[in-house]
């Protein structure tokens, strides 16, 4: 994945978590997602289409979870109120959205976010795209940033380019 | 003053309520998405709209188009991610009167929300 992208997503999650939390994020190093990892119980997940395609998941453990929801909304909220979903899905629409902001002018349309809370669930994602993992420490708990896109442009070049050497 | 809200997300529309009852504006009616929001602007009349641009049903940028076919006047604050130059041209060209990128603090809101009341009055 280019790197720009990496990059988009770390300075979009520190943005929206200082900007509406107030809360510093310490992001760690990024790697390529294995399958082994630990699994989580809330994602915020958005879906990228355009001249960069793939999806991007905001995942919390519980407790981060409802103790970042708590500073965004200004309420206590367990898992299972009413309106816990939607607090996750803005947070996951600003970090999408600001991090596509700095694609270096890429057009890139984001959807309307989806939610999903229950212990040890996997969220899928497009086959064939490497997922990067962008660790995120905060006083509120750990959040991982799950990155799987890809740049449309140098996809089908490549494509093209592997076509044209086995012909 | 009477203020519509747009967002799908009732946590986003939350907070600007709060920024607004900050500043001392409590007539405010909420719409879920821009189709809600056509159903809402004639029996409401607002004077102010803050709205989203990514919503299901009908996005901010359709409602927008739509609502100034009858409305030239009444200022529509956009409050959205998109950050693209090209999108907040789109938006300005449509009929938006200000721009506001989320994530944002209470205080550029509130900035933004009097600037664009005092261009309307003057």
């Amino acid at each position: 994945m280019d790197p720009i992208f990496t990059t988009a997503f770390i300075k979009s999650i520190s943005n929206v978590f200082s900007t509406m939390l107030q809360l510093p994020v310490d992001v760690g190093e990024p790697s390529i997602k294995t399958g082994d990892e630990h699994p989580f119980d809330v994602s915020g997940i958005i879906g990228m289409s355009g001249e960069v395609a793939g999806s991007v998941v905001l995942c919390f453990p519980k407790d981060a979870a409802e103790r970042i929801v708590a500073i965004f909304t200004g309420e206590q909220m367990s898992l299972d109120s009413e309106d816990f979903p939607d607090a996750i899905g803005e947070l996951v629409n600003m970090v999408a959205g600001g991090a596509k902001g700095m694609f270096d002018g890429r057009e890139v349309s984001i959807s309307c976010p989806s939610v999903i809370i229950g212990k040890n669930h996997n969220v899928s994602r497009l086959k064939g795209v490497p997922c990067v993992l962008i660790p995120c420490s905060t006083d509120c708990g750990e959040v991982v940033i799950e990155v799987a896109i890809q740049d449309q442009k140098q996809a089908h070049g490549a494509g093209a380019s592997a076509a044209s050497a086995s012909a | 003053m009477k203020i519509l809200l747009v967002d799908d997300s009732k946590t986003m529309r939350n907070i600007q309520k709060s920024v607004l009852g900050q500043l001392g504006h409590t007539e405010i009616e909420e719409a879920c998405d821009g189709v809600d929001a056509l159903s809402k602007v004639g029996a409401f009349e607002p004077e102010l709209l803050l709205v989203d641009w990514n919503m299901p049903n009908m996005d901010g940028l359709t409602f927008v188009k739509k609502y100034r076919q009858s409305d030239k006047t009444t200022p529509i604050i956009m409050v959205t991610t998109e950050t693209e130059r090209a999108r907040v041209v789109e938006a300005i060209k449509a009929g938006v009167n200000n721009y506001v990128v989320k994530p944002f603090t209470p205080d550029l809101l509130s900035q933004r929300i009097n600037e664009t009341l005092e261009k309307v009055a003057a």
